[in-house]
């Protein structure tokens, strides 16, 4: 995260590079001469340190071109970018995790070589150039915001206006000879081909979905096969993206917890602070039970849970977690009513968080998406209206 | 995509075969293979894998190809 906040890397690209090695350096020159110190280590980005600015940790240096300076990447993913992959995986800071768009280089690329588009959130930009290991090309980066290009596609900042404003400002023209860029194919969600054609001369070639195909893309003429040409969903696919649903949870999960546990409180007296206690854990604990299966359980079991609706999924993989929670835990005391209770606000709670689900899958058309949440929507408002009845019911 | 299907009868998409020119452009760029070419002409192969995302409707250089919602 640290190394894509304000770098600065394209502004760095853009002055005279002869300029910035003269500039910031010469400090460290004369420290070399002094015979007690240690030798310089080996610092390659030394050159281009600029008082201000910071060198992207991917950068390796700059080549020049005939539109100036830009800077070219390594393949290479360090700890940091592991570490911070890992963060924005789990849902910490993924809406500042960006790279600066404009143009940058990996290999030794030419005139000749290919222009490879891609989106500034920089988990997509680690995930390209980590496949381009032994690949000449440039890599021409959109502001998308942040956001990755599928995302970006539809939202409409992956899109043709931006492309071939992006074109334009990095004069590609005069990078390269040739007159093509290479679209990941899940970009064609925001752009027209024959509009970017149109505006700014540059033919639009539709790359394989994944980054890991590129190579065998280009290989093979730049055609791609059918099963590069579609998205899977694989059981890892699916795993990757529950940390950030869970935590998305996370904040009206608390609110939740809140309300629970106040409303444990009402019995007999009214109120009472020891049936906070003693009625909120239980009640509690079905909270996260509903969470765990709702946004964990849910989209890693999803092919394997029956039915095609997402809440009706939730209902059945929440129904199933309640009853082991209920039949483990055994919560004694509550009545009928009032493990009813807990078994119902479990299932609901997965229910809704299921069909939320919905949003981070690639096989989902918002059509059905409003069918399923217009029918299921009220079911779930049901399901807590008469859980949160049975419970204080069951106090008395 | 065969493991996982959503609903089925609620995709909006719509192809016009008169306007279809036949430049493919659909089949390329579609990520859930519904579309097919049969003799120069687009073909709804598989209808209810469409997520409406619009990419075909964006690129299609004809408008044969509507979508409704179109932001996935």
């Amino acid at each position: 995260m640290k190394q894509s906040q304000g770098c600065g890397c394209n502004e760095t690209a853009s002055q005279n590079r002869h300029k910035l090695s003269t500039s910031g350096v010469g400090i460290l020159g004369s420290m070399d001469d002094l015979p007690s110190c240690a030798p310089e280590p080996d610092r390659p980005g030394a050159a281009y340190e600029k008082p201000g600015y910071r060198l992207c940790s991917y950068v390796d240096r700059f080549i020049p071109t005939d539109a100036g300076p830009v800077p070219l990447i390594t393949p290479r993913l360090t700890k940091d970018d592991l570490v911070s992959t890992f963060l924005v995986r789990c849902g910490i800071g993924r809406h500042s995790y960006t790279v600066s768009p404009g143009l940058y280089a990996i290999g030794n690329p030419d005139k000749n070589s290919e222009v490879l588009v891609t989106a500034n959130f920089k988990l997509t930009f680690d995930h390209l150039r980590k496949e381009l290991a032994g690949i000449h090309a440039w890599v021409l980066v959109l502001d998308t915001r942040g956001v990755n290009v599928w995302c970006a596609a539809g939202k409409g900042t992956f899109s043709t206006r931006e492309l071939v404003k992006r074109i334009k400002m990095t004069s590609l023209e005069k990078v390269v000879d040739h007159k093509r860029v290479i679209l990941p194919q899940l970009g064609a969600t925001g752009v027209s081909a024959r509009d970017v054609k149109k505006q700014s001369g540059f033919r639009v070639i539709y790359g394989p979905v994944r980054a890991k195909d590129i190579p065998a893309f280009l290989n093979h003429d730049k055609t791609a096969d059918k099963t590069m040409r579609q998205v899977t969903f694989s059981l890892y696919e699916r795993f990757i993206l529950t940390p950030v649903e869970i935590r998305m949870a996370l904040k009206p999960a608390l609110m939740f917890a809140l309300a629970v546990f106040i409303l444990s409180g009402f019995g007999p007296g009214f109120f009472s602070f020891a049936g906070v206690w003693d009625r909120g854990w239980p009640a509690f604990f079905a909270l996260v039970i509903g969470i765990l299966s709702g946004a964990l359980a849910t989209p890693v079991l999803l092919p394997h849970i029956p039915f095609r609706q997402f809440a009706v999924k939730g209902i059945l993989s929440g129904a199933v977690f309640a009853l082991i929670f209920l039949l483990l835990s055994a919560p004694a005391g509550h009545g009928i009513s009032g493990l009813t209770a807990l078994f119902l606000f479990s299932v609901t709670v997965s229910s809704y968080l299921a069909m939320n689900f919905t949003g981070a899958t690639p096989f989902t058309s918002p059509s059905g998406v409003e069918k399923e949440m217009k029918r299921f929507i009220p079911v779930q408002l049901a399901g807590l209206a008469l859980s949160s009845g049975l419970w204080i019911y069951s106090a008395f | 995509m065969k493991e996982l299907r959503y609903l089925d009868d609620v995709s909006t998409l719509v192809l016009d075969p008169d306007k279809c020119v036949g430049c493919g452009l659909c089949t390329e760029v579609c990520p859930q293979a519904v579309f097919e070419m049969h003799r120069n002409k687009a073909h709804i192969v598989d209808f209810n894998a469409c997520m409406e995302c619009g990419a075909c409707v964006n690129n299609c250089p004809s408008e044969a190809i509507s979508v409704g919602p179109g932001v996935g």
